[in-house]
C-alpha cells in the first residue's frame, strides 16, 4: 500500500535525481522520536535538496522487519540494544552507529494540577491507574520500573499499571484520560521547551539509567549519499538544537 | 512448552471468547430479525452501522473506544454515573468492545437464515394457532439453526484472533486483558521468536480447525432451509 | 336457501393492491357460503381465489371487510382476529411442513396446541385416512411431495379445526400424485363434518369433490350457488370450453352382471354407466362432458350410443372455440349441456325450443 501511495512522489524523486543529484533516503524511526524526526528532516530536505520518506513504528517492529527485508535505509532505534542486535548480525554498515537523543521519562497526568512537580501522587491512592509503557519491549517501560524501584514504590503500585505496547500507546492512555497517571516521553509532552497540557513531574535523570537512542545505517544502504548526509546532520548542531526543544538531551 | 503466562493467556482467551459469543448470540438475534423483516428505511443505515467493524481498521474502532469508554466519552460517563467505573483496562471492557467488532460476523449469518426462512413457515405456525412469540422461537429459531451455529463460530473465532481493538483498550494486564494474540505480539516485538512461534502456531491451527468446520457444516447443512419453492 | 342458515360463513372483502408486475388488482366479493361440505372457490389465476382464501384464514387483511363464521365475528370495521385465535386449518399449495420437525414431529406441533387433546384412536383414524403410517419418521425433505401434502392435511386436521381451507393442496403435484391424494381427499369429505373452502383452478378436481362452487374472474364472483347448478351454466366464462360439461347427481338403482353396468337413477332421467363396485342405493356423481354430447332430431335405433334422451333446447351461446357453440338442453329436471360445431348446427336447422334427442357417448363417475 505504502508503495502505491508513494509511487508517484518516487517518480518524481527519479526526475529530480536525474536533474539535481538529489537522492532518496527511508527512515525507519522509533514511534517517540517522531515529532523531533519531523521538524528535523523538514530543515535538512530544505537545506540539501533530498527525499526523506519517514515510517515511525515501535522499535522491535521495525526490527523484524529489517531482519526480513524491510527496504529500510537508516533506523533510528528506541533503545541501543536493537542496533546492536542488527550489528551483530552483520546488517549494519560498521562505524555508522552513534546516539542521536537521550530520552527523558516524565510522569504525566491530561489533568491539570493532579501532579505538583513531584511523585507524592504516586504515594497516594487516589488514582485509578498508571500507564506505562511495557518494560519488556520499550526502554521507556523499562526506565519507569527503574524509577518506581528507586522509588520504593514498584509492589505498591504495580495493581494499577496498565502497559502500552509502546510509548504512544503509554501517551494515548493518559490523553484520553482513561488513565489518570502515566510515564510517558518527555518528548511526548513537551513542544518548543515547555510542557503544554496537563501537569507532571519531570523524573530526574538519577533515577533510571539513561535512554539511549542509537541509529545506525543499515549495511543496504552503504552506497546511498542521502542516508549519510542524514545521518550526519543528526549530529550538526542545527539538528541537535531541535532535538532538544523536544525534551531530548544530545551528546 | 507453553510458560505459565502462556497459559493464562489461552484460558483468558477462551473465557473472553465464549462470553462474548454468547452475549452476541443474545444480542445479535432481535437485530438479525429486525434487519431480516424489516421493511423499515433504517434497515440500511442500522445494516451499515452494524457492518461497521468489518471494513473499519481494528485501532480505528479501539481508539473510538478509547475515547468514547474514557472518563469524557460518552460511555464512560454512563458507567461512572453507574458506579461501576471506567472500562478500558478491564476484562469486561474487552468483552463489550469485542461483542461491538464481532458483531457482524454474528449477525449476517443470522440474518441470512432468517431471510431464507420467508414467510411461509410464520404462516403455517399461525394457522396451527402459534402466537407471534411462540412462533420466533418455536420455529424461526430451530429452522434457522444453521445460521445460528455458524454465527456462534464465527463470533467465536472472531474474538480470539481479535488484536487490535484489545491493543488499544486493553493495557496489557495479565489474567485480565492480556490475550494470546498481545502475548503474541509482545514476543515478536522482545525478539522471542521461539515463543512466538509456538502461540501462533497454535493460533493457526485453531483457525484452521474452525473454518473446516464452518465450511463442512454449511456443505451438509446446505439443503436443511426450508426446502419449498 | 344459504343465506338463511345462521351457522353459515358470511364473507365481504375489498382489497386493492398493485402487483409487482404494477398492475392493479382488485377483490370484491360478498359471499355466502353454507356450513357444511366442500364449497370450491374457482377461477383462473390472478382472479383473486387465494387472495380470498387467506382473508378469510386473516392472513391478508383486506382494506375494508366483514367476514362471520358460524356466529362468530372475525373480521368486522377496525376488528381483525388474528389468525392464530382463528379455529382453522390451513392447507398450503406447497406442504409447508417444519423442515425440522419429522412427519410425527409435525402432527406433535398440531396436537400440542389442539383445543382438547386428540385420542390415540382420534390420531390414528388420521393416520390411516391420509395412508401416512409410514413416512412419519422421516424428514420431510425425505419425502415425496405426495406424502408431504398428505402429512400438511393430517396436520390441518388435527389442529381440530372448525373451518377447513385448502389452497390449491394439488396444484404443485405431478399428474400421478395428483390422483394419489385424490381419493384421500373424497374419503376426508366423507368423514369430516366441518365445512371446507377449497381453492382451486381444476374443474376435474372441483366436479369431484365440490357440493357448492363460487366462481371468481379478477376479483369479482361470477357465479355461485350448488355445483349441478354452476356447472349447468354456459354462461359463465372461466368454465366453458373443452371441460364444459354437466355434474348430475343419482343413485344407483340396478345392476346387469352380464355387461357390467349399473343403472343411474336421476330426478326425472336414467343412465346406464360403467359398474365400478358401488352398492345398489349409494349414491353416485356423474360429469357429462358438452363434448360428448351430440344431438339428432329423431330416435335412432341402430346407434352404438347407450344412452339417450329426448331433451328441449333452451339456450343456444357462443363459445371461446369460434367453429363452435354450447346448446343448453333441459332433460325433465336436469340440464345437459352439448358442443356442436356451428355447421350441425345450421345443418340441422336447430333453434330454441325445439324439441331433440340428445346421445350421450360417455358418462365419467367423479364419485
Amino acid at each position: 500500500m505504502n508503495v502505491v501511495k508513494y509511487l508517484p512522489w518516487l517518480a518524481m524523486g527519479l526526475t529530480v535525481t536525474s536533474q539535481s543529484c538529489a537522492e532518496q533516503v527511508h527512515a525507519a524511526v522509533a514511534a517517540n522520536f517522531t515529532g523531533a524526526m519531523k521538524s528535523v528532516v523538514a530543515q535538512f530536505e530544505q537545506d540539501t535538496g533530498h527525499d526523506v520518506l519517514l515510517s515511525f513504528g515501535s522499535s522491535g517492529k521495525i526490527l523484524a522487519q529489517i531482519q526480513n527485508g524491510a527496504p529500510f535505509d537508516v533506523f533510528l532505534s528506541a533503545d541501543q540494544a536493537k542496533p546492536q542486535a542488527l550489528q551483530d548480525k552483520g546488517l549494519v554498515q560498521e562505524g555508522s552507529r552513534f546516539t542521536y537523543a537521550i530520552g527523558a521519562l516524565a510522569l504525566w497526568s491530561s489533568l491539570p494540577d493532579f501532579i505538583e512537580n513531584d511523585y507524592s501522587r504516586l504515594t497516594s491512592d487516589d488514582y485509578n491507574k498508571l500507564a506505562l509503557a511495557n518494560p519488556k519491549l520499550a526502554p521507556y517501560g523499562l526506565a519507569a520500573t527503574e524509577v518506581l524501584q528507586a522509588l520504593g514504590l514498584k509492589d505498591t503500585t504495580q495493581a494499577k499499571w496498565v502497559q502500552g505496547e509502546n510509548i504512544a500507546q503509554t501517551y494515548q492512555f493518559v490523553a484520553t484520560g482513561n488513565a489518570d497517571l502515566g510515564f510517558v516521553a518527555l518528548s511526548q509532552i513537551m513542544s518548543k521547551g515547555h510542557v503544554t497540557e496537563g501537569s507532571s513531574w519531570i523524573v530526574p535523570s538519577n533515577l533510571y539509567s539513561p535512554i539511549r537512542q542509537d541509529a545506525v545505517l543499515l549495511k543496504t544502504a552503504k552506497d546511498n549519499s542521502a542516508a549519510k548526509a542524514l545521518l550526519a546532520y543528526l549530529q550538526s548542531d542545527a539538528a541537535q538544537q531541535i532535538i532538544q526543544s523536544y525534551g531530548y538531551t544530545t551528546e | 512448552m507453553f510458560t505459565a503466562a502462556d497459559l493464562d493467556a489461552i484460558w483468558l482467551t477462551l473465557r473472553l471468547a465464549s462470553i462474548v459469543t454468547v452475549l452476541l448470540l443474545i444480542v445479535g438475534t432481535p437485530i438479525a430479525w429486525w434487519l431480516a423483516r424489516t421493511q423499515s428505511w433504517l434497515k440500511g443505515p442500522v445494516g451499515a452501522i452494524v457492518a461497521l467493524p468489518l471494513v473499519l481498521p481494528p485501532t480505528v474502532l479501539g481508539f473510538y473506544m478509547l475515547v468514547a469508554m474514557g472518563p469524557n466519552g460518552a460511555i464512560g460517563q454512563f458507567t461512572q454515573a453507574l458506579g461501576i467505573g471506567l472500562l478500558p483496562f478491564s476484562f469486561w471492557g474487552l468483552v463489550i468492545a469485542s461483542v461491538v467488532y464481532s458483531l457482524p460476523f454474528v449477525v449476517q449469518p443470522i440474518q441470512n437464515a432468517m431471510q431464507a426462512l420467508g414467510e411461509r413457515p410464520l404462516e403455517a405456525a399461525a394457522t396451527l394457532r402459534v402466537g407471534p412469540w411462540e412462533r420466533f422461537f418455536c420455529v424461526v429459531l430451530p429452522l434457522s439453526k444453521p445460521g445460528f451455529i455458524t454465527a456462534a463460530i464465527l463470533g467465536f473465532a472472531h474474538t480470539v484472533g481479535e488484536f487490535g481493538v484489545v491493543l488499544m483498550i486493553g493495557g496489557n494486564i495479565p489474567q485480565q486483558t492480556r490475550v494470546v494474540s498481545v502475548q503474541i505480539y509482545d514476543y515478536v516485538e522482545a525478539m522471542e521468536y521461539g515463543q512466538a512461534h509456538l502461540l501462533a502456531g497454535l493460533m493457526v491451527a485453531f483457525s484452521f480447525v474452525v473454518l473446516l468446520g464452518v465450511y463442512g457444516f454449511q456443505r451438509q447443512g446446505s439443503n436443511s432451509m426450508l426446502g419449498v419453492k | 336457501m344459504v343465506a338463511s342458515d345462521q351457522h353459515a360463513i358470511h364473507a365481504a372483502f375489498k382489497l386493492s393492491r398493485s402487483h409487482a408486475s404494477g398492475e392493479p388488482f382488485t377483490l370484491d366479493v360478498d359471499i355466502q357460503l353454507p356450513s357444511s361440505g366442500v364449497t370450491a372457490v374457482f377461477g383462473h389465476s390472478g382472479s383473486g381465489k387465494t387472495t380470498f382464501l387467506r382473508c378469510v384464514a386473516g392472513l391478508e387483511r383486506a382494506q375494508a371487510g366483514q367476514l362471520t363464521v358460524q356466529g362468530e365475528v372475525w373480521q368486522k370495521e377496525n376488528c381483525h382476529v388474528p389468525t392464530h385465535q382463528r379455529p382453522i386449518g390451513y392447507v398450503f399449495q406447497e406442504a409447508s411442513l417444519f423442515e425440522h420437525l419429522t412427519g410425527m414431529g409435525n402432527l406433535a406441533f398440531a396436537m400440542k396446541r389442539a383445543p382438547t387433546p386428540t385420542s390415540d384412536e382420534g390420531l390414528q383414524q388420521i393416520i390411516e385416512l391420509m395412508g401416512i403410517e409410514s413416512v412419519l419418521t422421516r424428514l420431510p425433505k425425505h419425502m415425496s411431495g405426495g406424502e408431504r401434502q398428505r402429512v400438511a392435511i393430517a396436520r390441518a386436521l388435527l389442529i381440530q379445526p372448525r373451518l377447513l381451507l385448502m389452497d390449491e393442496p394439488l396444484a404443485s403435484l405431478d399428474h400421478q400424485r395428483k390422483q394419489e391424494i385424490l381419493p384421500y381427499l373424497a374419503r376426508l369429505r366423507a368423514s369430516l363434518k366441518i365445512p371446507i373452502l377449497y381453492v382451486s383452478h381444476s374443474v376435474d378436481e372441483i366436479a369431484q369433490l365440490a357440493d357448492h362452487v363460487v366462481v371468481l374472474e379478477q376479483g369479482t364472483v361470477v357465479a355461485q350457488g350448488d355445483i349441478g347448478e354452476v356447472f349447468a351454466r354456459t354462461d359463465v366464462n372461466a368454465l366453458s370450453g373443452f371441460d364444459t360439461g354437466a355434474v348430475w347427481q343419482g343413485k344407483s338403482v340396478a345392476r346387469d352382471e352380464q355387461w357390467h353396468l349399473v343403472k343411474v337413477s336421476f330426478q326425472q332421467t336414467e343412465l346406464w354407466v360403467r359398474d365400478t363396485g358401488e352398492a345398489l342405493g349409494s349414491s353416485i356423481r356423474v360429469r357429462i362432458l358438452a363434448r360428448d354430447v351430440s344431438l339428432a332430431r329423431t330416435a335412432l335405433d341402430e346407434t352404438s350410443i347407450l344412452n339417450r334422451m329426448p331433451a328441449t333446447i333452451t339456450d343456444i351461446c357462443p363459445d371461446r372455440d369460434e367453429a363452435m357453440i354450447l346448446v343448453r338442453l333441459d332433460c325433465g329436471e336436469e340440464v345437459l349441456i352439448a358442443r356442436l360445431t356451428k355447421r350441425s348446427l345450421d345443418k340441422m336447422a336447430l333453434q330454441v325450443g325445439q324439441e331433440v334427442w340428445a346421445q350421450i357417448k360417455s358418462v365419467a363417475i367423479v364419485r
